[in-house]
């Protein structure tokens, strides 16, 4: 048998359902990789003792029949869910140490399916940014390299950066991600591997670091559409922990699998191909409405308008809502204290020493927008245009089943290239944000290599709750694409 | 009459606004399962939603939602069936959130009004602005170390209705009234409890003043958190004389939130709120527009009880009693209940009185409660009963109210062991005076040279010499024919 | 649009972060360029448009009013900075 952590999600079910492979052999095998490829610090935590004790609870229950649907796979986790016992910590200083009580419920329903957890993965801190270097505990890196440059450390994406670094080079079968604002899809794209944001309100936000509440969702990353579909299946439901929660049956996305995409109206938006939009993006991006026309499926190009407000919109919403979720951050109850002389003062330095830089920036942004006399003009318009861009979102998806569009506007770069300049990293969201804004599904696969060598991803957008069309469109796409390169550290076969 | 402060440059009005905090009974907080019941231990009755801790989320209780809208419909508010939930952002150790879950531009009940009884037998129908749903904030406890302020956060997140008048309010007796009438209202609809010494009312007093006859508003000081209906008019009072000595003094009053300090019955500056909040007020994203079913809204209406204005003009009308009257005895449901029952099929006057004289004291002097009464009203009734069938005068019916009391037996039972039974029998009440006038010739020739005075001493007499149970009418008739004689 | 110093300082304090006087320069540079970057959005016309704030095309779920939290003071507690004090959390002595 090849190596099991070059095995997909759907395949190691198979080989455990027939035998031939335990859970703990499993889980053992990707507790190795994880321990050879901690150069990527893609783990913030590695719980390996108990992964192997879950590993062995899964052996259990399927001797007895009693196995979940997942039972036995070894994910990551990222470190925005909160993990019963296991230190959280969002990345942060603020959080260090800190153990809650209590279990998200994505992760809690990811248990319910039987699935082992290897550890919690790194991110940017509280899941803002999209090149995982706000990191306190440092920046994950890419395990892609450049043809020209194999020296060069490239970023994985973010926010779920170490989730994507970890899922392409086989540290564990999938991962949980969250995407505010294409944090799971961006980072999916730099490091060539498949992620889904679904509908808002798909998957519970309850027990998940919130961030930008109206716009955070979980979704699942791993190296399949299939393997995605199945653990958006585990990871998804109603739950009644969460108000905004949706009350719709999950369906088997795995059976949208397959499908045939003929007739399918594809729209491709107009707006996403700026002046100075990156050759190769804008060439990949080509090939894919290709693969969707000799598919049967229609390109249909459609209009956009508001997008280019999304990411204004978004640099006004997104900080609002996490200046007053980040409120609780300020060492009474738990996580970092910085003691002070007075009440004011301890919140002050705790929350100065805790922050790191982006995230005190978003904070003080989302703290003005908000302040008396700016609210209508910053985030009241905000709100206002966001509705403009969901109407011309529900207008397009009269006319088509989904939209193509690319997933970032270039392949992964350095460490350390665009981090001066925090608008210029902003811009690596310019085609997810719009949308996250609308709440709508959207998943990257990946399409190819640059000329560098580096992983390009495609985004597909879908009506709200309608996974179903993405994944099938999806799969018809990953074929098409037949993408099976593999990034230069841990190349499938072994460190 | 017009309340006014008499000041050197001439006489002062009031303009009063009153911001009510009402905590909501139900067993659960507003956004978590948390108990809501007062006096546990500290942070026992806490979830990690309500401690703020990462990742929870709110989920509203239907019962608090469905009290704000009884309690809207009792002071015939406007329901509205869309409302929202915003965040006020503020930074305090009892706030673990770091923001107040509450309502902002679109509360869940708009304009009402609310009807106040004053002493004077006058009423004043007082803008009820807005009712809004919120959580409370925890509590800090500042005397219990020499350096650190302790925090216990039961109480963070249970429901409050924030009850906020119009600036209609012109005096402290208003005030003192508008806050006993809701505070009756509350009760009589089981939205709230009422219990000030518990927190579970509290009072934000907004005073300025203006000279009598303009119309101007001027800067308003709001008194934080006081917890009785007396401190409030205290308060009031304080606050409204110290802006007329400034105003007079040639000074400006300063916008400003106030503690009242009630030993000293002084109102002060709150140093820690000192600069102004930015509350940054948005609609919480973890939660989405609270939408009301209008058939759910009136059910609640069907299910109202009579309310005291209600409850009063019908006690008015159906006992004739006096508004007084019928305005005490409806301020608590309790109280009310108790007159009907013991009120029922009998002398409605009698019975009012009965209840408001001897019970009302019997209350007091024992510390008992209405609902938990020293004599029930089935036995107030019956001893009522005695005294219209002659079986007891007056005078005997509160002797025996004194033993029912004391020994909680019937007063049937107590007439018949302490033979109390009133004495009507003509020939004994004429050999009782027959004796006392014997016994006092000079007396009764005084009396008959036209000293009538004098009879009211011949009646005690004649009441000592029966030991109280003569009928008191018959003693006197008898006396005064005997007299003529 | 531009922020001073003075503005810095105050968004600091309302969001309760402490900004050494030696950083305020900076700090309001890069806000600066924030806030310059999102001000493309007065151009949107927005005329009649609601605000949206939230895309869950839903009204708010009610729960029933049944105790069934709480009860686990130690749990609350137990990550407080430095432990907890007879129960309490604690914080500096607030003077109100
Ligand atoms: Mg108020
Ligand atoms: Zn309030």
């Amino acid at each position: 048998m090849s190596d099991p952590t070059t095995l997909g999600i759907a395949d190691a079910l198979r080989l455990l359902a027939d035998g031939e492979i335990s859970a703990v052999e499993l889980t053992r095998a990707h507790i190795e990789r994880m321990e050879a490829g901690r150069a990527l610090n893609a783990f913030i935590t590695e719980t390996p003792d108990l992964a192997l004790a879950q590993a062995k609870e899964s052996d259990t229950r399927r001797t007895r029949g009693e196995e979940g649907r997942l039972d036995g796979i070894p994910l990551g986790i990222k470190d925005l869910f909160c993990t019963e016992g296991v230190q959280t910590s969002a990345a942060s200083a603020i959080l260090k140490g800190f153990v809650p009580p209590y279990e998200s419920t994505v992760t809690a329903n990811l248990k319910a399916a039987g699935t082992v957890m290897l550890g919690k993965l790194n991110l940017d801190e509280f899941a803002m940014g999209s090149a995982n270097v706000t990191s306190h505990f440092g920046p994950v890196e890419n395990p892609w390299k450049r043809r020209s440059d194999k020296n060069a450390k490239l970023v994985p994406g973010g926010s779920s950066g170490g989730s994507a670094a970890a899922v392409a080079s086989g540290l564990c079968m999938g991962a949980t991600g969250t995407d505010t604002g294409g944090s799971i899809r961006q980072p999916a794209s730099f490091c060539g591997i498949v992620g889904i944001k679904p509908t808002y309100g798909r998957c519970s936000r309850f027990g998940v670091v919130a961030f930008a509440s109206s716009l955070d969702q979980p979704g699942p990353m791993a190296r399949s559409v299939e393997d995605c579909a199945l653990l958006l299946g585990a990871m998804a439901g109603h739950d009644s922990k969460d108000s905004t929660s949706a009350p719709m049956a999950v369906p088997d996305f795995t059976k949208a699998l397959g499908g045939s995409v003929k007739g399918l109206k594809v729209g491709i938006p107009t707006e996403y191909r700026p002046d100075g939009l990156n050759a190769e993006v804008a060439a990949i991006w080509d090939r894919g409405v290709e693969w969707l026309k000799e598919a049967g499926a229609e390109p249909v190009s459609i209009s956009l308008p508001a997008t280019r407000y999304a990411l204004p919109a978004y640099y006004i919403i997104a900080p609002a809502e996490c200046s007053s979720n980040l409120a609780r951050y300020d060492g009474v109850r738990f996580g970092l204290r910085v003691e002070g002389a007075t009440l004011d003062d301890l919140y002050r330095e705790t929350r100065a020493a805790g922050f790191g830089a982006e995230v005190r920036r978003r904070i003080l942004i989302g703290t003005y927008v908000l302040s008396a006399g700016y609210y209508d003009a910053y985030y009241n318009k905000a709100q206002k245009v966001r509705r403009l861009i969901a109407d011309d979102f529900a207008r397009a998806f009269q006319n088509v089943d989904v939209i193509l569009t690319p997933t970032a506007p270039s392949a992964a770069f350095g460490i350390g290239e665009k981090s001066d300049d925090p608008v210029t990293m902003w811009l690596n969201d310019i085609f997810t944000i719009p949308a996250s804004l609308a709440g709508l599904p959207g998943l990257s696969l990946p399409a190819g290599l640059n000329q560098d060598g580096l992983p390009l991803g495609l985004q597909l957008i879908g009506r709200p709750f309608d996974e179903e069309t993405v994944f099938r469109v999806a799969a018809a796409m990953e074929k098409a694409a037949d993408f099976t390169a593999k990034p230069d550290l841990f190349a499938a076969g072994g460190a | 009459m017009t309340y006014l402060i008499e000041g050197e440059t001439g006489e002062w009005e009031l303009v009063i606004g009153l911001e009510v905090h009402a905590q909501v009974v139900s067993n659960a907080k507003l956004f978590s399962g948390a108990a809501t019941r007062f006096g546990a231990e500290p942070n026992s009755q806490v979830s990690f939603i309500d401690a703020g801790f990462p990742g929870m989320l709110p989920v509203i209780n239907r019962v608090c939602v469905e009290q704000a809208v009884r309690t809207g419909l009792g002071l015939k508010a406007k329901i509205n069936l869309t409302s929202v939930f915003a965040r006020k952002n503020y930074f305090y150790a009892d706030l673990p959130q770091g923001y107040q879950i509450s309502q902002y531009e679109q509360p869940i009940v708009g304009n009402g009004t609310l009807t106040i009884d004053l002493a004077d037998g006058t009423s004043k129908v007082i803008g009820i602005e807005r009712l809004h749903l919120e959580q409370d904030a925890g509590k800090s406890m500042h005397d219990q170390h020499p350096t650190r302020s302790y925090i216990d956060l039961n109480r963070s997140g249970v429901a409050l209705m924030e009850i906020v008048s119009k600036p209609d309010l012109r005096s402290p007796e208003e005030a003192g009234a508008y806050i006993a009438k809701l505070r009756s209202i509350l009760r009589y609809l089981g939205t709230c409890d009422g219990n000030m010494q518990e927190g579970s009312l509290r009072c934000d007093a907004n005073v300025s003043v203006r000279p009598k006859g303009s119309d101007e508003l001027r800067t308003r000081c709001e008194i934080k958190n006081v917890n009785s209906i007396r401190f409030v008019q205290q308060a009031i009072e304080y606050e409204a004389r110290r802006h007329v000595e400034v105003y007079e003094s040639g000074g400006t009053i300063d916008q400003e939130t106030r503690l009242f300090d009630s030993s000293k019955g002084e109102t002060r500056s709150m140093r820690s709120k000192e600069h102004a909040h930015d509350y940054r007020y948005f609609p919480d994203p973890d939660l989405l527009p609270l939408v009301l079913d209008p058939a759910m809204v009136e059910e609640i209406g069907r299910s109202l009880p009579e309310l005291p204005d209600e409850k009063k003009d019908r006690f008015v009308h159906e006992y004739g009693l006096s508004a007084y009257d019928a305005g005490v005895l409806v301020a608590e449901q309790a109280s009310a209940d108790f007159f009907e029952t013991v009120a029922k099929g009998r002398d409605s006057k009698l019975a009012a009185n009965w209840v408001m004289g001897d019970f009302f004291g019997a209350l007091n002097a024992t510390g008992r409660t209405v609902e938990d009464p020293p004599v029930s009203a089935a036995d107030l009734g019956a001893l009522i009963d005695l005294i219209k069938d002659g079986t007891l005068s007056g005078r005997l019916a509160k002797d025996v109210f004194a033993l029912m009391l004391e020994t909680g037996k019937a007063p049937a039972v107590l007439v018949e062991e302490k033979g109390l039974r009133q004495v009507t029998d003509t020939s004994a009440i004429e050999a009782a005076i027959d004796q006392v006038m014997a016994a006092n010739p000079d007396k009764v020739a005084e009396i008959k040279g036209g000293k009538d005075k004098l009879m009211g001493w011949f009646v005690g007499q004649v009441m000592k010499a029966t030991q109280g149970k003569a009928n008191p009418a018959m003693v006197n008739e008898l006396l005064a024919n005997k007299m003529k004689d | 649009m531009s922020l001073d110093r003075t503005t810095v300082r105050a968004i600091a304090n309302l969001a309760r972060i402490a900004v050494p006087d030696e950083d305020l320069d900076h700090l309001a540079g890069e806000l600066s360029n924030i806030l310059t970057f999102v001000e493309d959005l007065s151009s949107a016309d927005t005329d009649g448009i609601e605000p949206m704030s939230s895309v869950a095309a839903m009204s708010l779920p009610m729960r029933d009013d049944v105790v069934t939290d709480g009860g686990y003071a130690d749990k609350v507690l137990a990550n407080a900075p430095g432990g907890a004090t007879e129960g309490f959390f604690t914080v500096p002595k607030v003077v109100e």
